[in-house]
Order: C-alpha cells, then sequence, then structure tokens
C-alpha cells in the first residue's frame, strides 16, 4: 500500500529547518571550500580574488602528495590492522557468557573518551623517559615511538586502532547476532567443523557488516585529524612524518594564513571523501529506502 | 535459503576429521583465544590504569617510580590544582553546547525525518538524498568556509559557534536514524489520524513521536557523545579561555602544566568521568546508540 502525498504546508514548515540549518553549515560550505579555493584570504581582512594560483602552488607542492600519500598508508593499514581484531572482538562478545560481556564493557571504554584525552593520555604513555618503557621488563618500548619518523606514522595509526577497534567490534557484535541461529544448527547436524562454520556461513553472513565497517573506516581516515594533532603537538611531525591531509590544511589555513591554500587542500578532501562514499554507499545498504524488516 | 543447503552438502562431504582429534583442536583454539582475550584486555585496561594511578602521583616523586607501581602514597592535589583552574567554566561550556546542540539536531531532524517516512513524492526523496550526501562531508573539509560564515555571523568565539555547526553535522545521521525507525511504522496508523482529521503537526506530536522514542535515546546519546568529544569546532571557532570546551580545555591544560603529567592526567580523568557516569547510567542506550545508525 503506497500513500501518495502532496506537499502540505505543515510538512514544508517540518522540512525547513532541518534544511536551513544543514544547508547554511553543512552544504554552503562544501561550494564556499571551491570558492575559497580560488580565493587570496589570510583569514582575517576580506577575501580577494586568486584565480588558479593556489591550484598551481598546491598541486606543484610536494607536501601536497606526500599528505595524500601518507593519507592512503593511514587508510590502507588501519584498515588491515582493525578489521581483522574488530571482527575477532566482535565474535568473542556476539557468543553469550558473563566473563564475556564483562570484557565487552571493558574494551568499550576507548570509545568514551575524547581524541584529545587519547592523545595526551598516549604521548605520556609512550614517552621514553617516564612511559611505559620504564617498566622494568619493558626497556625495549623505551623508545622515541612518536619521536622518530620511520616509526611516528605506526605509532599513531597503533593509537587510532585502540580508539576505533571497539566500535567496529560492536558493529561486527550486531551484525552478528543477527545471523540466523538456524544456519549454524543445521551446519552443526552436517558436521561442520568451527572454520567451516565461519568461512561458510558466519563470513558471508556479515558481508553487509563488513561494507559498513569498511566504508566508516575509510571515510574516516580522511578525517584523523584531533588524535594526530594532539600526538604530533599540533605540528604533523617529526618534520612531516604525520602530517595527514587534514593536519595540512590546518596548518596551511590556521598558521601559515593561507585560507586559499588552505581552501584547495579542502577540496581534495572532499573530492576523496565524496568518491570513496560513491563507491562504497551502493553495497552499504546506506541508500535502501525502505524498511529493512520486510522480507528479512 | 540457498546458501544453507549448498552449505550444509559441500561441509557433509569435506569433513574429514577423525572424531578423537576433535578435543586437541578445541582445547588449542580455547588456548589461543584466552591468549588473545588476555592481550586484548591488557591493551585497553593498561593505559587506563596508568592515567588514573599517574593522576594520583606526586609531581616530584613521579619520575622515580616505576610506570605501573601504584603510588606509595596516593594525593589528590592534582585534581586540586586542575579543579582550580577553570575546570567548571570547561565543564559548564561543554554541558551547554552539548544541551544545545542535541536538542536543536533532535528537533529539527525528527521534523525532517517525518517529512521524509511519510512523503512519496520526488521531492521528498531528494530531500532524504541531501542528507545522504551529508554523511560523506568530512568536518575537517568543510571547516574554512565555516569559520568564514562564523566570523560574518559575529559569532566567533562565543558558544553559540560551536552550537550551530555541530548541530549541523549531527543532521544527516539523525535523519538517517529516525527515518529508518518511521519506516517501519504503518502507514495505516497515519491514515487511520488523517481520516480523523488530524494534520501534519499533530500526526508528528501524538503518534511519531511516542513511536520513535527509543530511536531519540539513541540519536541523543550517540549526538551527545559526538559533541562532548569535539575539538576541531571549538579549536577554530573560539578563542578565548572562558569559551573553552573540555577538549580544548586538555589542551590548554597540557600547556599550562608543561611537564606536569601527573596533574595533566587528573585533566584526563576529570574530562572524562561525565562521560563514565552517562555510561553507567545508560549502558544500553548508549551501546544501541554507536550500533543504531549502521547495522539495522
Amino acid at each position: 500500500m503506497t500513500v501518495v502525498r502532496t506537499r502540505t504546508p505543515g510538512a514544508v514548515a517540518m522540512a525547513a529547518p532541518a534544511l536551513l540549518l544543514f544547508g547554511l553549515f553543512g552544504i554552503v560550505p562544501l561550494l564556499g571550500v571551491l570558492v575559497l579555493s580560488l580565493a587570496d584570504w589570510d583569514g582575517l581582512g576580506t577575501p580577494g580574488w586568486a584565480g588558479l594560483a593556489n591550484w598551481s602552488t598546491v598541486l606543484s607542492d610536494a607536501g601536497t602528495w606526500d599528505a595524500l600519500w601518507l593519507t592512503l598508508r593511514v587508510m590502507v593499514v588501519s584498515w588491515l590492522v582493525q578489521t581483522p581484531i574488530a571482527l575477532a572482538l566482535g565474535l568473542f562478545q556476539a557468543a553469550p557468557g558473563r566473563i564475556r560481556s564483562l570484557l565487552a564493557v571493558l574494551w568499550f571504554l576507548p570509545l568514551l573518551l575524547s581524541a584529545v584525552a587519547i592523545g595526551l593520555a598516549w604521548q605520556a604513555l609512550l614517552d621514553p623517559t617516564f612511559g611505559i618503557g620504564a617498566t622494568p621488563g619493558l626497556h625495549w618500548l623505551a623508545r622515541p615511538l612518536l619521536g622518530d619518523p620511520d616509526l611516528a606514522l605506526y605509532t599513531v595509526i597503533f593509537v587510532i586502532a585502540w580508539q576505533f577497534i571497539p566500535f567496529h567490534a560492536l558493529l561486527y557484535q550486531a551484525g552478528l547476532r543477527q545471523i540466523p541461529v538456524t544456519l549454524y544448527e543445521a551446519a552443526a547436524i552436517d558436521g561442520a567443523g568451527p572454520r567451516d562454520r565461519f568461512w561458510r556461513i558466519t563470513l558471508p553472513q556479515l558481508r553487509y557488516t563488513i561494507v559498513t565497517s569498511t566504508t566508516l573506516m575509510l571515510v574516516g581516515s580522511l578525517t584523523y585529524f584531533d588524535l594526530i594533532f594532539v600526538l604530533s603537538g599540533g605540528t604533523g611531525g617529526p618534520g612531516t612524518a604525520t602530517r595527514v591531509l587534514p593536519l595540512a590544511m590546518y596548518i596551511t589555513g590556521f598558521q601559515a594564513h593561507d585560507m586559499g591554500r588552505a581552501s584547495a587542500i579542502a577540496t581534495i578532501l572532499v573530492l576523496a571523501g565524496l568518491a570513496l562514499s560513491l563507491a562504497t554507499t551502493k553495497w552499504s545498504g546506506f541508500t535502501r529506502m525502505s524498511s529493512q524488516q520486510e522480507g528479512a | 535459503m540457498t546458501i544453507n543447503t549448498a552449505t550444509a552438502l559441500r561441509v557433509r562431504t569435506s569433513t574429514g576429521t577423525p572424531r578423537a582429534l576433535a578435543p586437541v583442536g578445541t582445547v588449542l583454539r580455547r588456548a589461543g583465544t584466552a591468549g588473545a582475550t588476555l592481550l586484548w584486555s591488557a591493551l585497553v585496561a593498561v593505559p587506563l590504569y596508568w592515567v588514573v594511578i599517574t593522576s594520583l602521583k606526586e609531581r616530584a616523586g613521579f619520575l622515580t617510580t616505576s610506570p605501573l607501581a601504584p603510588p606509595a602514597s596516593a594525593t589528590v592535589a592534582n585534581y586540586r590544582t586542575v579543579l582550580a583552574g577553570g575546570f567548571g567554566t570547561y565543564l559548564l561550556n561543554s554541558a551547554i553546547v552539548t544541551v544545545a546542540a542535541v536538542a536543536g539536531t533532535v528537533a529539527v531532524s525528527l521534523m525532517a525525518a517525518f517529512v521524509i517516512a511519510r512523503g512519496t513524492s520526488r521531492w521528498s526523496r531528494w530531500y532524504f538524498r541531501l542528507f545522504l550526501l551529508g554523511l560523506a562531508i568530512p568536518l575537517q573539509a568543510v571547516i574554512i568556509p565555516v569559520y568564514l560564515l562564523i566570523i560574518r555571523l559575529h559569532l566567533y568565539d562565543s558558544l553559540l559557534a560551536i552550537v550551530l555547526p555541530a548541530a549541523a553535522f549531527a543532521v544527516p545521521i539523525t535523519v538517517m536514524i529516525l527515518v529508518s525507525f518511521l519506516r517501519d511504522v504503518p502507514d495505516a496508523l497515519f491514515e487511520a489520524m488523517r481520516m480523523d482529521g488530524a494534520g501534519d503537526w499533530r500526526q508528528l506530536w501524538s503518534l511519531a513521536l511516542p513511536l520513535v522514542r527509543p530511536a531519540l535515546v539513541t540519536v541523543v546519546v550517540y549526538n551527545g557523545l559526538q559533541v562532548w568529544n569535539g575539538f576541531l569546532f571549538p579549536l577554530i571557532l573560539t578563542q578565548s579561555n572562558e569559551r573553552a570546551v573540555l577538549p580544548l580545555a586538555l589542551t590548554l591544560y597540557r600547556g599550562q602544566f608543561g611537564i606536569d603529567v601527573p596533574a595533566t592526567m587528573a585533566a584526563v580523568v576529570l574530562s572524562t568521568a561525565p562521560i563514565l557516569v552517562l555510561f553507567i547510567v545508560a549502558r544500553r542506550q548508549l551501546i544501541a546508540g554507536l550500533t543504531a545508525g549502521f547495522s539495522k
């Protein structure tokens, strides 16, 4: 039964506030960033016209490509690290049991902390002189994990994983609980071992969860800012070892006061985000318009 | 379920493990699970434990004690330092920003979701697509135009400067969650109300609102956590100490305390405390909230 509804004055009035709020601070800035990328603005005075100057500077700057490359590395490595661990934790949490649910509560805690709190805590904890490496037996950790250009990026990826794995484990837990038990019962009757059950039932049944979690991780990788900002003391350092795109944009715009160039970097970020989303939303189920309870 | 029979058939022909070996495999699997469980628990618990015990150590003795050893004599001096350093103001700012942004988001999103879920016209479908697009916009990417907008609106360095964009960027996910809830409400219920002469506003207030109450709790908790922990908007849109919210205040504390790690950790603990209280009170809703939008 479909009900065809015409626009009523009430509906228009109801739709307007969200449109206004989101339009003003979401859609207008989305176009604004493109316009500002053609402007010359120090962040204080009035923006002037710059034409394509910002773009030619940004595109010919090796720093931009480094930042893009770093962002892609963080994206890929984070996915590779987070997905198997989150899936394993999700599997553990989804099964019934008192100890399991108690551990799940503990594992959930990093999700509650702000990125700034996590960044400050890990920065101190990883300090080579007074951090965890000063513990007897853990001296192998007493190295400048955040100060060494070769190690800093992986340390950052580790802390990102620490912060976000609980969320993805939660997604997997929820996905796992929706797999019909009858599938496993049928498999058990037929003598399927745990490995068969995992590869032939669990993984295929989790496909939407995997796509959703992957989408969120990939798009999320473009937005890692707070944590890296704090861990690197606002520099994306040492040197530019952790200067991912959002950080490069912030530094160009709000520290070097070149909003035009920063807007060009931001536009690259928007394009990357849109491309990633368009490529993945198709499969993620975000656009399924009808109720998902029907015919499940 | 076609997968079911196919899987069952394949499993039956491929399982050749002798029965006597199964317990050994089970034991190994259990040991592996226990080991991995322990390792992850340590990874989560040790940093949290370290933050708490460090916050209770004296600044002078901190560098000489083993990092993981509890303080010889616990002190709350660090907490006094933090509380004396304007913590009340920051807490109040965070509370005002969070309550205002969440209330605004939920109010406008509920109206929008009602229009989207009830309307079947092309117009309402485009309206929904607009918010789906919004899910892909990274905050970081549009921060420069938002900054310009906030300056032009003469809102820079006010709490409203954080509230408006934070609320706007919470709208897409909130609309999505509420729409997926409202779609499950049978059309007949709304039809019946309409027959009785109820207009859009009355249907929203008397029917939709009570029905989506569980989803409302979810979006309030989810958005609340996001806004409370948000860092980028406060960092860029406010300036003065009196307007700082907690995550921003944490970085101010660090600047102020310098190498005083115990005081910084006390600030981390205090900034997290309100969320922990919320977690204890509303754990179920919080967990439901974090997964609802993505794994329905």
